[in-house]
């Protein structure tokens, strides 16, 4: 037998289930591997113990043949869930010692199903950052390397260390959370695959709140199908979030495998975005054909106001922020900087507690939302927005789902993007139209680089059918044969 | 439009962040540059849209019920304070 | 606007503008976006939910008794229920307010344009406009005076429900807003959306002032925050339109500023300014959806409205036949109103009336007891008016019936019962006992019979001596009548 590492999510479920290995023993795998792979600082927290303790409540459960879907499946947790009495930091120095008293309704959904949480892994501080390179606990290291150099590379963001601990077999698979791409991206850096679910899909109950009108929790795995039965338990109707959707849950896996014959798939010509990398456009192409070969039609669609979904995001998502993060303030929890008066205590907590993006981003959310601003920017942004989300709409009236690439570029250095703002926010110029109309999305590992590089292609479909997005991700995950791996092996 | 040095002090005061002095500067060229880029928005033709504030905004608003079913739970709600007595927080005197 | 509200000044008349916002707290068992209990008096921080604190990841859920109380005040004072509303987010920092912000609505409240009619002493009423209705969140409370170096904040309060009741610049003199406010009270109280109890701030008030010549250009506003009884805004406004008026006749000018009343001093004085221009950054909370009212909701909700003070007022004059001021004061609260129709029911409503109004009221106020308390209930005090009218117990022995009434909680009859206390209507009876005292008077008799019509008083009070108050006085006086003549 394989290492268990080795194995997908859905391998070591049946292992388990056959009794070939406990929850016991994969668990203490995991944890070998974790701290063997510390370099990659993929982790803010390790829970061994509380690993282990899952491990052994979920054996004995199986022996009495009471176990979950998650039932003894080693799982890490994006340090943006709250977890009751793990810490749950964000990556932030505001809350580097802040320890829930509730657990967020996903991350208990995943306990209800049995999971085993080996730790919290590292993001972007309060998710703003597409590098993973703004966490107060340090960057994270990508464990792929190019093979043109040695340095270090990022493993995207925000959910850098789920992507980055998942591609590096430090854990069977992780949640993530993706406002403007942030599962898609640092999915398609570190070669695994990263589902945002419709908006409304998964409860935002218990994550810390970067924008709340886009931030949506998803899966992050090895295969198509681990993420699938990921998400199977983390979505569901949640009456302690409003904008959680009341409607019934598919059942993901059930699409697997199943053709696409006569499907038609939408491709936007919009999305050659200036810049983008040749191979990732070429890779695209490839990515019709296969899908053209499973018997897919492939339908021109378009989306012209793409390049605007981008600057919208960037009002939209600060000035949510702004507000969201208000609440940290020293006063009831968190970080408190002593200061002379009051205004200072709050100045110094604020400015010392965040980092220099999040500083950056409340700072422009609050430019967008004052007087005389508003309406030129706030405003105007969300109307942008709405024609953005109609034309998706309109789309989905020809075609059944969407192909694009996920990133106009393969991961790239640490420090290499730092100066350039603008640049690093590009990272999102694909992933980001999907976000602000709410729309399902996935990565699905496709090929590598010349220079080594895995890379994704993304699949949108229209709200609340995330099982065609499945069925086609299934189709283009068989077609791309994806096998590499970070170490160079397959 | 650019941001100059006085409207990210402004903005920075609504905020509460402390900018030191030496980093203004850099911060007005980092928001005008990003005011700039954003500003591109006006070549979309936006007239007689709705504005969207939600993906979600075409469901009900649920509602609850009229019950009490939270609260009493004071050790969890000030077990994060870095400052309590006798069951308040305490924070930084206020001066009215 | 009548002349005796204006305000003399060394340059002649002036006139004072004044608009209010009252913030009334919604009775409901929750809060309006989270489960924690409203109830007041609890101890620090036990009736606070995790959303009310704002820890990272809480949600709002909005509590649907919340937009029914809104409604139902809405429709109580004709206004338009808007089916469309929205809740923003209103930015600011304070320590008491734990998101950073607060859930209010700005651009689209829940209620638009209504009216409150007010009804002055001299029985003049004039129609207040109201610009608007919207619900919000309450802040926390701050506690400066338990140590030296720190404020302590309890968050019981927070997140409890408000509505925000903003008038038009309709008022023009302490008295009406006192009016106003009165009025609004009642309404509310009437709804059962407010208990309108100042002491403990459910019932709060911001008054915008200020001061121009009559029929001239609106002057610069002052606004005074927070002052928690309907005296006061009446003291803190007549205060203030002085004070305007004192600075611009000494060549000032006003500054549009917020102040605060202090009650001990009787003055306005300015907050300092420390603030900062304020800029809210409203924008619609992305964490709520915009709320729908279907007709359905707003059409039950008028179904279930009781009848209000205006229109319970003239029914009392139509249907009882009462004076506008007797109606007035009966309708003022939905108890007393209560209390008189039940009190009056089969008894002659303008005895009863005037029982309520004196004799109930003098005992309640003597030992400062509600309506409700009373240990005369309506039905006995109407039982006791029953007794006047079929003439088993005279006025003046009413009173000490109503008297062991209040004492002992007993039924009047049977106080009567006990104390024999029914009044002597044989005449036979009465007879014998006037020609005793006629008897015993032959002075008084004299005069009497010289002219001295008023000496007839005497017999009376000797008869009712006699029978130790019983004696039906319409007969002592038509017997006396008859026997002096003879
Ligand atoms: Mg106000
Ligand atoms: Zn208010």
């Amino acid at each position: 037998m394989a290492a268990l590492t080795e194995l997908t999510l859905a391998e070591a479920k049946e292992g388990l289930a056959k009794g070939e290995f406990s929850s016991k023993e994969i668990t203490e795998t995991y944890i070998a591997a974790i701290e063997s792979a510390r370099d990659l600082n993929a982790f803010v927290s390790e829970t061994p113990e509380r690993a282990l303790a899952d491990a052994e409540a979920s054996d004995k459960r199986r022996a009495v043949g009471e176990a979950g879907a998650l039932d003894g499946l080693p799982i890490a947790i994006k340090d943006l869930f709250c977890t009751k009495g793990v810490k749950s930091t964000a990556s932030s120095h505001m809350l580097e010692e802040f320890v829930p008293p509730y657990e967020s309704t996903v991350t208990s959904q995943m306990v209800d199903a049995g999971m085993v949480m080996l730790g919290k892994t590292n993001l972007d501080e309060f998710a703003m950052g597409s590098s993973n390179e703004t966490s107060y606990f340090g960057p994270v290291v990508n464990p792929w390397k190019r093979k043109s150099d040695d340095q270090p590379l990022v493993p995207g963001g925000s959910s850098g260390g789920s992507a980055a601990a998942v591609a590096a077999r430090l854990c069977l698979a992780a949640t993530g959370t993706d406002t403007g791409g942030s599962i898609r991206q640092p999915a398609s850096f570190c070669g695994i695959v990263g589902m945002k679910p419709t908006y409304g899909r998964c409860s935002r109950w218990g994550i810390v709140a970067f924008a709340s009108s886009l931030d949506q929790a998803g899966p992050m795995a090895r295969t198509v199908q681990d993420a699938a039965i990921l998400l199977q338990s983390m979505v569901g109707f949640d009456p302690k979030d409003t904008t959680s959707a009341e409607l019934p849950v598919p059942d993901f896996q059930a699409v697997l495998g199943q053709d696409i014959k006569g499907m038609k798939i939408g491709i936007p010509s919009e999305y050659r975005i200036e810049g983008t990398d040749p191979e990732i456009l070429a890779l695209w192409d490839q990515g019709i054909k296969w899908l053209q070969d499973a018997g897919a039609e492939a339908v021109e669609v378009s989306l012209a106001r793409t390049k605007y979904a981008l600057p919208a995001y960037y009002i939209i998502a600060p000035a949510e922020a702004s507000s969201n993060l208000a609440r940290y303030d020293g006063m009831r929890y968190g970080l408190r900087v002593d200061g002379e008066t009051l205004a200072d205590v709050y100045e110094n907590t604020r400015g010392e507690g965040f980092g220099s993006e999040v500083r950056r981003r409340i700072l422009m959310g609050t430019y967008v939302l004052s007087v005389g601003y508003y309406d030129a920017y706030y405003i105007k942004a969300q109307k942008v927005r709405k024609l953005i989300a109609d034309e998706f709409s309109a789309a989905f009236e020809q075609v059944d789902a969407i192909l694009t690439p996920t990133v106009p570029s393969a991961a790239f250095a640490h420090g290499e993007k730092s100066d350039d703002l603008l640049g690093m926010y590009l990272n999102d110029v694909m992933t980001v139209p999907a976000s602000l109309a709410g729309l399902p999305g996935i990565s699905v590992p496709a090929g590598l680089s010349s220079d080594g590089l895995p890379l994704g292609l993304q699949l949108i479909t229209k709200a609340f059918d995330e099982e065609t997005l499945f069925r086609v991700a299934s189709v283009l995950e068989q077609s791309a044969g994806f096998t590499a791996r970070p170490d160079g092996g397959a | 439009m650019s941001v100059d040095k006085s409207t990210v002090a402004r903005i920075a005061t609504l905020a509460r962040i402390k900018v030191p002095e030496e980093d203004i500067d850099a911060l007005a060229d980092e928001l005008s540059k990003i005011v700039g880029w954003v500003e591109q928005l006006d070549e979309v033709d936006t007239e007689g849209v709705a504005p969207m504030a939600s993906t979600a905004e075409g469901t009900v608003l649920r509602q609850r019920d009229d019950v009490v079913s939270d609260g009493d739970r004071r050790d969890d709600v000030l077990s994060n304070a870095p400052d309590t007595d006798k069951g308040y927080f305490a924070v930084p005197k206020v001066i009215e | 606007m009548t002349e005796k509200n204006l305000i003399k000044g060394q340059t002649g008349d002036w006139e004072v503008v004044i608009g209010l916002e009252v913030h009334a707290q919604v009775i409901a068992k929750a809060k309006l976006f989270s489960g924690a209990d409203t109830s007041f008096g609890a101890e620090p921080n036990e009736q606070v939910s995790l959303v009310d604190a704002a820890m990272p990841g809480m949600l709002p859920v909005i509590n649907k008794k919340a937009l029914e109380q809104a409604v139902r005040t809405g429709l109580g004072i004709k206004a338009q229920i808007n089916r469309f509303s929205v809740f923003d987010r209103k930015n600011y920092f304070y320590p008491d307010l734990p998101q950073g912000y607060q859930i209010s609505q700005f651009s689209d409240p829940i209620v638009g344009e209504g009216e409150i009619i007010i009804d002055m002493e001299d029985g003049e009423s004039r129609t207040v406009g109201i610009t608007r209705i919207h619900l919000e969140q309450d802040a926390g409370k701050s506690v400066h005076d338990m140590d030296p170096r720190s404020t302590y904040v309890d968050l019981n309060r927070s997140g409890v429900t408000l509505m925000e009741i903003v008038s038009e610049p309709d008022l023009r003199s302490a008295d009406e807003a006192a009016a106003y406010l009165t009025k609004l009270r009642a309404i509310l109280r009437y709804l059962g959306t407010c208990d309108g109890n100042m002491e403990q701030g459910s019932m709060r008030c911001d008054a915008n002032i200020s001061v121009r010549k009559p029929g001239g250009d609106l002057g610069t506003r002052c606004e005074i925050k927070n002052v928690n009884s309907i005296r006061f805004a009446a003291q803190a406004i007549e205060y203030e339109a002085r004070r305007q008026i004192e600075v611009i006749e000494g060549g000032g000018t006003i500054d549009q500023e917020t102040r605060l009343f202090d009650a001990n001093k009787g003055v306005t004085r300015s907050m300092r300014s420390k603030e900062e221009a304020h800029d809210y950054r409203y924008f619609p909370d992305p964490d709520l959806l915009p709320v729908n009212l279907s007709e359905e909701f707003v059409e039950e909700i008028r179904a279930s409205l009781p009848e209000l003070p205006d229109e319970k007022k003239d029914r009392f004059v139509a249907e009882f036949g009462l004076s506008a001021y007797d109606a007035d004061v009966l309708v003022a609260e939905r108890a007393i109103a209560e209390y008189f129709e039940e009190a009056a029911d089969g008894q002659d409503a303008k005895t009863v009336a005037n029982w309520v109004t004196s004799d109930l009221f003098g005992y309640l106020n003597k030992e400062g007891l509600e309506i409700t308390d009373s240990p005369v209930a309506a039905k006995q005090l109407g039982a006791l008016v029953g007794l006047i009218s079929d003439s088993t117990i005279s006025g003046r022995i009413a009173r000490d019936v109503f008297a062991e009434m209040c004492a002992s909680g007993k039924d009047p009859a049977d106080i009567v019962e006990e104390k024999g206390l029914k009044q002597v209507s044989d005449s036979g009876e009465l007879e014998g006992i006037v020609d005793e005292v006629i008897a015993k008077g032959a002075a008084q008799v004299e005069q009497y019979k010289s002219g001295n019509e008023k000496i007839i008083g005497w017999f009376v009070g000797q008869v009712m001596q006699a029978t130790k108050g019983r004696a039906n006085p319409q007969m002592v006086n038509e017997i006396l009548r008859k026997k002096l003549a003879g």
